[in-house]
């Protein structure tokens, strides 16, 4: 009988779940999307103090406060369920997109528009498989699920975030990463306010400056700090 | 002028299609596309083989009849006209010239490069419409239009449900033909009434007739003959997200077709 109802239940979340139209979808996404990025620049602000003098100290004082503030404890469920969200309707999304066409073009589109925004897919992959190594670098690392290195505390990230870009590889990776990361954000905060219907002559052309000047920005940032080690440590 | 032309032939819709290669010869730069097609036809009909099926009407640029996705990019090389409206003058002497038809899931293939476009048809039918009859031509200014909104309902009426949006975007998404329909039929009076239900109705139609979602590349607007705006794009989310949110008794769950 539970189960009876267990998979009544389960076949009409999912029914509801498939059903929501395109742009329902697409807003979701948006808003998943901006939430994200608000949150990177928070996160950029705290990476930089990796940059000041004082041996970590500051960057030390941050992440304990993120990690033991009960505030943002209660953020960084809204977090994970934010990447949740967004990472799951964007394959969702990239798959219909590719069913909807089945049979290709034999010479490929020479349409001239923003060329990479069509790769939002493939520069999200690669984020995504930057977020994986990035929590068994840090947060399974925090929590316990993976051993630190060698002679570091499970808390010390600073030391860990030395020991990593010690890895001229990984910190080459990382970079890597963020470049995409920047191309993702570049098409993507315009797209956001197109999605969620704000898109108006009057500021549009704005919007798309502001969008890209942070998605430098953001790129940039992050990319300065494994550049700061591998050149002056 | 000579061209090699490697063309799409399919004869049906259940067999399979390959591009097939013909050359065309003595072409003057001055005639439409079309002619030269027509030529290739003749040629064709002389060699006793089948000529190229491709849709045409009005070859005038408005009925939205003719299609053609032509060295990458629908209606061909020229911005903001349709294929009917092409000439050889813009094209090189020697070009090859790749000829396919629109590719969406939504528009299978019926015949070479005709497609059967009557999806777009049933999105019209679930709501673009004004149910009531409006009458005649009222007299000026007893309904009052702001400016504005007359120029840009307009625009978006110019909109001649050709299909190019769908066949340039990577995601075959007819976002900008529904847009536009949407923004034509509800910046104006007459269609404001039946707003909320319409766009939610030519939405969930579209999305039924398996055309993609929108992901902002704007190929579209690049493509239209028209220059149909990406604007009109936002204006439709913004409806449906006004719709859905607010509205309390016109919600629409999917209706079958
Ligand atoms: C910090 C990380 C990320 C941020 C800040 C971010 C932000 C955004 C934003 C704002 C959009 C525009 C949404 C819209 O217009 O509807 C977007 C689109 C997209 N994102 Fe992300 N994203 C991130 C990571 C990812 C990841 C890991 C994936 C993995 C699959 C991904 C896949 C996509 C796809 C496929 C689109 C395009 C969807 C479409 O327009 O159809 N993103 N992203
Ligand atoms: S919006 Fe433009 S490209 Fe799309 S159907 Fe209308 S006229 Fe054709
Ligand atoms: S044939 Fe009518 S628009 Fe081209």
């Amino acid at each position: 009988m539970i189960l009876f109802f267990s998979i009544a239940l389960k076949t009409y979340c999912m029914n509801k779940l498939l059903q929501f139209s395109s742009i329902t979808g697409k807003v979701i996404m948006a808003l998943a999307g901006v939430f994200l990025v608000t949150f990177l620049g928070v996160h950029l602000g705290i990476n930089l103090l990796l940059l000041s003098d004082d041996g970590g100290r500051s960057f030390s004082v941050a992440a304990e406060f993120m990690s033991s503030n009960p505030l943002i404890r209660i953020f960084e469920i809204v977090l994970f369920a934010g990447f949740l969200v967004h990472i799951v309707l964007g394959l969702v999304v990239s798959r219909q997109n590719r069913a909807s066409r089945p049979v290709g073009y034999v010479v490929a589109n020479r349409t001239e528009t923003s060329f990479l925004s069509k790769y939002m897919l493939h520069s999200g992959i690669v984020v995504l498989i930057f977020l994986a190594l990035h929590f068994s670098d840090y947060y399974f690392v925090k929590i316990g699920l993976v051993a630190p290195p060698e002679g570091i505390g499970p808390h010390d990230f600073y030391a860990m975030t030395l020991h990593l870009f010690s890895s001229t590889w990984y910190a080459l990776f990382y970079m890597f990463c963020f470049v995409l990361l920047g191309i993702h954000l570049n098409h993507a905060i315009q797209s956001a306010f197109q999605t969620m219907g704000w898109n108006h002559t009057r500021y549009m052309g704005a919007v798309k400056v502001a969008g890209t000047i942070y998605s430098i920005a953001i790129s940039l940032g992050f990319m300065v700090i494994p550049l700061y080690f591998i050149l002056f440590r | 002028m000579n061209y090699t032309l490697k063309i799409w032939r399919q004869k049906s819709a259940k067999e399979r299609g390959e591009m097939v290669s013909y050359q065309v010869s003595g072409i003057s730069a001055e005639i439409s596309f079309f002619e030269m097609l027509d030529i290739l036809n003749q040629q064709l009909i002389a060699e006793g083989g089948d000529p190229v099926a491709f849709d045409h009407d009005c070859r005038e640029g408005i009925c939205g009849t003719c299609s053609l996705y032509i060295n990458g990019r629908p209606h061909g090389p020229v911005r903001g006209v349709t294929t009917c409206q092409l000439h050889m003058r813009s094209f090189s002497d020697g070009e090859v010239i790749h000829i396919e038809p629109w590719r969406s899931k939504a528009f299978p293939v019926v015949r070479d490069l005709v497609v059967d476009r009557s999806a777009l048809d049933l999105i019209i039918q679930a709501g673009g419409y004004v149910s009531v009859n409006s009458g005649g031509i009222p007299d000026a200014n007893t309904i009052p239009v702001p400016k504005h909104h007359a120029d840009t309902a307009f625009d978006a009426a110019a909109c001649i449900g050709c299909g190019a949006c769908v066949a340039a975007c990577p995601n075959a998404a007819a976002m900008l033909f529904v847009s536009a329909k949407v923004s034509h039929l509800s910046l104006l009076p007459q269609g404001k009434a039946e707003a909320v239900k319409r766009v939610q109705k030519m939405v969930a139609r579209m999305d039924e007739l398996g055309f993609g979602n929108c992901s902002n590349t704007y190929a579209c607007e690049v493509e239209c003959p028209k220059l149909i705006s990406v604007t009109n794009i936002a204006r439709m989310n913004r409806e449906f997200l006004s719709a859905k949110l607010f509205s309390e008794k016109e919600k629409i769950v999917r209706d079958s077709i």
